[in-house]
């Protein structure tokens, strides 16, 4: 078992309404150099959360104690840039188990997919009454059910299904992971590799 | 039925259809570098599982090298570290190993395609997001996490869903001064940096079929910064004039029967993509980006367009013009630069030298202006000996660095300080990339030069002769 099983969770979001969140500032690459995964949360938007002595930028929404929970809520294109799944790991280290926005980068989304983050795509009108919602109460709880493929305002009831590959949704279900997958068909893999030109 | 030469070679490679899920999708070769391989070694070893295939991985060490003294011991322990990591895990494995000092060492997109380890037909992925820079070959190729590394390497295959179809016509004649690196830069504004997510594109039309292999590496690097996850170019004459030779292509009768499925390796006639964009060539000028995202670019003789003037957020935008401390509408001709920075896997190559060198020859390096001149790989810095440009760039007051990836990712030495804005021809110009608080402007190798030896940005069309 790859990482630990996603179903329903119920949580206070933490809100990023900003476009194009790149990796890079999800991770800058000067805190790459590990050579195991360890304590990447610490460095989690580095440099939106920390000044260049490394007290903390106030005003970035991390460091202000009203916003916490395990759902990151970004803006349109989130996690663009370089493929570096130390921004995924950073993301979970940190706490997230899910990741909400209007739209994903590619490798990014798949990354999450892989060490168990969830990322979940709403429409653009939903993902502003998410934003509304958490301005009006920090404390607002959103559920995100995998099985059903809802995510849900509390407050309001307000709902959105989203979409996943059946899959990756059985995957994130029972924690299991593509290598799990993929060892068990070596020996179709081989004879696959055996008949290859180059 | 038809296929589009994307579908070529996507279904070549499909061991297995998951319902409802993604392709099980066979890899031929694999690139690592030191900091996205070392966990995905550590992950394989946890499992108890082994490297499937050493001979279809190829380890090279780029991101953290320093570009002087490589002679010397690398100072930073964590980099170091990260070096080590690369090499006693390629030696455990059996697998080829280009560490610093090596002759072939340089970056994982300059040196695989310079060892003809980049081949047509083949499938290509390295964890790295500018790995579509080998699609100029008529490779599928892409950027993988370090989860999917470690697939690779235990079992040769990722599990991936077929993304969709986009194909891309630049047709036309390119203008006087206009590079690769403004087509790509052109199109990446049009399409903005997520225009192309979902998509594996196909360039095709003149411009792209009278450009350079060089050329079309820099387009097919740049296909990520539009969102792709890749984009590749049919293969033709040139690609196999390129090829041909290089230390690992196939040779005799594998390379004859390699040939005669290269050939077949173009879109079909009346095959259908998910998206069609065209552009003419002719339209496009030198160009220059002006926010801290490769879609924020203008031809260089245009202003810093208006918040009202542009798709998305004004607050987004605002917060990008503010970080680069500039105003809408500036125009920017003539805005002071600190540094210039020539390199890095997208415009590292030759051919960017020589045009670097076509402007300075017989210039003066500007007094303001700290310029990073980086080849990509030891080939490269041979060459540029070779042809004399060394020479050209030594007169005008530029020296040599060693090469790797450099001011490219803030992740060794050459970092641009806080503040400082850099004229740069790599790929990004996030926030910080370069380094904490440093400001980017992405261009092409002349753009650079040009600016290099007047200290201000300045189209090269007014020096070229």
């Amino acid at each position: 078992m790859a990482y630990d099983k996603f179903d329903i969770l119920t949580s206070s979001a933490v809100p990023l309404p900003i476009e194009n969140v790149d990796t890079d500032q999800i991770i800058p690459a000067r805190f790459l150099k590990a050579t195991e995964r360890k304590g990447f949360g610490d460095n989690l938007f580095r440099d939106w959360r920390y000044n260049d002595d490394d007290s903390p930028k106030e005003d970035f929404v991390f460091n202000n104690p009203k916003y916490k929970g395990k759902i990151l809520v970004g803006g349109k294109n989130f996690g663009s840039g370089s493929s570096r799944e130390h921004a995924a790991w950073a993301v979970y280290d940190y706490g997230f188990r899910c990741v909400v926005s209007s739209f994903f980068a590619d490798i990014f989304r798949g990354n999450c997919l892989n060490i168990g983050v969830l990322p979940v795509q709403v429409s653009p009108e939903f993902l502003e009454k998410i934003f509304k919602a958490i301005d009006a109460d920090p404390t607002t709880e959103i559920e995100v059910d995998l099985n059903k493929q809802t995510i849900t305002l509390l407050v309001s009831g307000e709902s959105e299904s989203f979409d996943i590959n059946g899959y990756k949704k059985e995957n994130m279900l029972n924690g299991y992971d593509d290598i799990d997958y993929l060892t068990k068909m070596k020996a179709e893999i081989q004879e696959f590799a055996e008949a290859r030109p180059f | 039925m038809s296929k589009t030469l994307f579908d070529k070679v996507w279904d070549s490679h499909v061991v297995r259809k998951i319902e409802n899920g993604p392709d099980v999708f066979f890899i031929d070769r694999h690139f690592i570098h030191e900091v996205t391989s070392p966990v995905a070694f550590l992950g394989l070893k946890s499992r108890g599982n082994t490297v499937l295939y050493p001979n279809r991985t190829f380890a090279t060490a780029d991101h953290n090298t320093p570009t002087i003294n490589q002679h010397l011991p690398v100072e930073d322990p964590l980099s170091a570290n990260q070096l080590k990591a690369l090499e006693e895990n390629a030696t455990e494995w059996g697998i080829s190993h280009w560490g610093l000092g090596h002759q072939k060492n340089g970056i994982v997109h300059v040196v695989g395609p310079e060892n003809g380890i980049t081949l047509p037909g083949a499938t290509i992925v390295c964890g790295d997001s500018h790995t579509s820079t080998h699609g100029a070959f008529g490779a599928i190729a892409f950027g993988i996490g370090t989860s999917e590394v470690e697939m690779v390497l235990s079992t040769q295959c990722i599990m991936q869903p077929k993304p969709k179809k986009m194909r891309i016509n630049v047709n036309g004649e390119l203008g006087f001064g206009v590079t690769p690196k403004d087509v790509a830069l052109y199109i990446i504004s049009q399409l903005t940096t997520s225009g192309a997510t979902g998509y594996f594109v196909e360039y095709a039309g003149d411009v792209f079929r009278n450009m350079t292999m060089e050329g079309r590496m820099t387009v097919c690097n740049l296909s990520i910064e539009m969102g792709a996850r890749g984009g590749m170019i049919a293969p033709d004459e040139k690609t196999f004039e390129y090829i041909k030779d290089k230390p690992l292509t196939p040779k005799g009768e594998a390379w004859d029967k390699a040939m005669t499925y290269w050939k077949t390796l173009s879109t079909d006639e009346d095959a259908v993509f998910d998206k069609e964009l065209t552009f003419n060539g002719s339209d496009i000028e030198p160009m220059i980006t002006y926010g801290t995202n490769p879609g924020m670019g203008i031809g260089i003789t245009n202003n810093i367009p208006t918040a009202e003037a542009v798709e998305g957020g004004a607050a987004t935008y605002k917060k990008s013009l503010s970080y680069m401390n500039f105003l809408e509408g500036d125009s920017m001709i003539g805005k002071p630069v600190d540094f210039v920075f020539l390199g890095s896997c997208t415009n590292g190559r030759i051919e960017d030298f020589r045009a670097f060198a076509s402007i300075v020859k017989g210039k003066k390096k500007a007094d303001n202006i700290t310029a990073w001149l980086v080849p990509g790989s030891h080939e490269v810095e041979a060459l540029i000996k070779e042809e004399g440009i060394l020479d050209i760039i030594t007169d005008a007051g530029f020296t040599l660095r060693e090469p790797g990836c450099s001011a490219c990712l803030a992740m060794n030495d050459d970092k641009i300080p806080a503040g400082k804005l850099a004229v740069s021809t790599s790929n990004r110009n996030f926030e910080g990339r370069q380094g904490p608080g440093s400001r980017t402007l992405l261009a092409s190798p002349l753009v650079a030069a040009a600016t290099a030896v007047t200290g201000v940005v300045t189209d090269p069309r007014t020096l070229l002769v």
